[in-house]
């Protein structure tokens, strides 16, 4: 160590967390958190939520007031983007330069920009910054006649705001169903048939051909097909790419996202990488995962910090996720993606269930709809690597919560 | 402004002036109280913005609903009768004088 001490390139919640852990872990040296954006690092998850609803001022959504950072002795440079990485030190976009001991990446990830014609009319937007989340909720206000493209948790989330208000919106999505690569076919049946209940309009199976446009204005969506839906405002929610230019140019490894090992560490032993930009090896179920979640930003920036205290172990978490949809709240525990087999522990039709996903009869997580205690049984029963069959899964009579516990001192 | 008081196990205690309408964790968090970590932003998705409330209280709060009862089983800190997410309670004018005690730990 030199005493420059640690640079964190990225402000959002994984690299809030890692300023915060390292403090909270008892690291002296100077920590620099670099954001790009105006604002003191926020949260993201309201911002498609209560935020749009209106049920949550701006400064609410902020992680700490302005004012604490000084207090925990992090610096806090906003509105810088880095430019460039070195050998021991960035360079920030306005030509100054940092120096560090050691440098953590939690660059994020940017949205996937709709391309087709008429993608830049005024009335199309996307979400993922404060500043964006306050426009759409500006303009939602007026809106008219509303289309979401994209039905991941963003579109659905926005559709939700939308419905309430009792304006229009139509959901127009690519793949046959509702979060397909995020559930099961049932839980994508579950929120979509609740949405359509609200008003909202799916149309599955649909590419976007072109957004049409008068005066420079939106006013419609062009499906394949040739139909045109009216539209006087566009939220396209369509995905994220993650930001690995700067490690690209600076020579890193890269792996659909900027490949870390399993301390997190880059192809660089002095810069590690967390969050939405990391591409880390899972350890359950093989293979290299990036991840877009709170949980992942978090456990992620724990677990750096605690590496450069002398505290080193391998990230080893339980991924988990939730979308509050409307009246119903999703919780996901573990990754999914890859099941064969779905089996359901409550029923749908009472609003409120699971499906529990295995792959060759191997439990891989549990996506639940208003079942918070089996997504809290999910994620024990990940975190002590307990197994679980299809048949117990889906056998009322089996006390599930009893089984997980019952391991808990194991 | 209601005024909230935050025990924390030491014995030492923080009490804040919290705008109406926040939740007793965003109070502390921007008042800067420690013990209080509310990883997951208020969702009650993490447990841990963990409080025990005073007995006098705990009958003036909003009830309780599944999620957070779930959540509960998971703290750091052992679950006791009175114990609540603070995330789940709004600061109102009811609220005033409100005590709660911080847990030793949160994670």
């Amino acid at each position: 160590m030199t005493g420059a001490g640690v640079v964190i390139a990225g402000a959002g919640q994984a690299g809030f967390q890692a300023a915060l852990s390292l403090r909270d872990q008892g690291y002296d040296g100077r920590i620099t958190l670099v954001g790009d954006e105006a604002h003191p690092p926020y949260q993201r998850p309201p911002l498609s939520k209560a935020f749009l609803g209106g049920e949550m001022a701006a400064d609410t959504v902020l992680l700490r007031p302005p004012g604490a950072y000084a207090g925990l002795a992090i610096d806090l440079l906003l509105g810088q983007g880095i430019g460039e990485i070195g050998a021991g030190r960035v360079a920030l976009h306005d030509g100054a330069q940092l120096a560090y001991d050691h440098l953590i990446l939690a660059l994020g990830a940017r949205n996937r920009a709709l391309a087709v014609p008429g993608a830049g009319l005024q009335g199309v937007v996307m979400l993922r910054t404060l500043d964006e989340a306050a426009a759409l909720r500006d303009r939602l206000a007026e809106a008219a006649h509303v289309v979401v493209i994209g039905a991941g948790f963003i579109g659905l989330e926005v559709a939700a705001a939308v419905s309430s208000r009792g304006c229009p919106v139509h959901v127009i999505e690519v793949a046959p169903r509702a979060m397909a690569r995020a559930t099961s076919a049932p839980v994508s049946q579950y929120f979509s048939r609740r949405h359509a209940r609200q008003g909202v309009h799916f149309l599955f199976d649909t590419g976007v051909t072109r957004l049409v446009g008068r005066a420079g204005r939106v006013v419609g969506v062009e499906i394949a097909g040739g139909a045109t839906i009216a539209a006087d405002l566009v939220v396209v929610g369509i995905g994220v790419t993650p930001n690995v230019a700067l490690a690209q140019a600076h020579g890193l490894r890269l792996d659909g996202g900027i490949a870390v090992d399993s301390h997190l560490l880059t192809s660089d032993p002095a810069i590690s990488a967390i969050g939405d930009c990391a591409a880390f090896p899972d350890r359950r179920n093989g293979g290299r995962v990036r991840l877009e979640s709170v949980q992942n930003a978090v456990d992620q920036a724990r677990c750096v910090a605690a590496r450069l205290v002398g505290r080193a172990a391998p990230y080893a978490a339980v991924p988990w996720f939730w979308s509050d949809q409307g009246q119903d709240r999703l919780q996901i525990a573990g990754l999914t993606g890859s099941h064969d087999q779905v089996v359901l522990r409550g029923d749908p039709e009472s609003g409120a269930f699971s499906a529990f996903c295995f792959r060759q009869g191997r439990f891989l997580g549990v996506e639940s709809a208003n079942r918070p205690g089996d997504h809290m049984t999910g994620r024990r029963l990940l975190g002590q690597a307990l197994a679980l069959s299809p048949d117990q899964a889906g056998d009322p009579a089996f006390d599930l919560k009893a089984y997980a516990a019952g391991h808990r001192a194991a | 402004m209601p005024k909230i008081t935050y025990r924390h196990a030491d014995g030492t205690q923080d009490s804040l002036d919290i705008s109406p309408g926040i939740s007793v964790m965003q109070g502390a968090i921007s008042g800067g109280v420690k013990g209080i970590v509310a990883e997951c932003g208020g969702a009650a998705m993490c447990a841990t913005c963990h409080v025990y409330v005073d007995q006098k209280w705990l009958a003036a709060l909003p009830p309780m609903n599944a999620v957070e009862h779930e959540m509960l089983e998971t703290t750091a800190a052992e679950r006791r009768p009175n114990s609540r997410l603070s995330c789940q309670i709004k600061v109102g004018p009811d609220l005033d004088g409100l005590v709660v005690g911080i847990p030793d730990r949160q994670l």
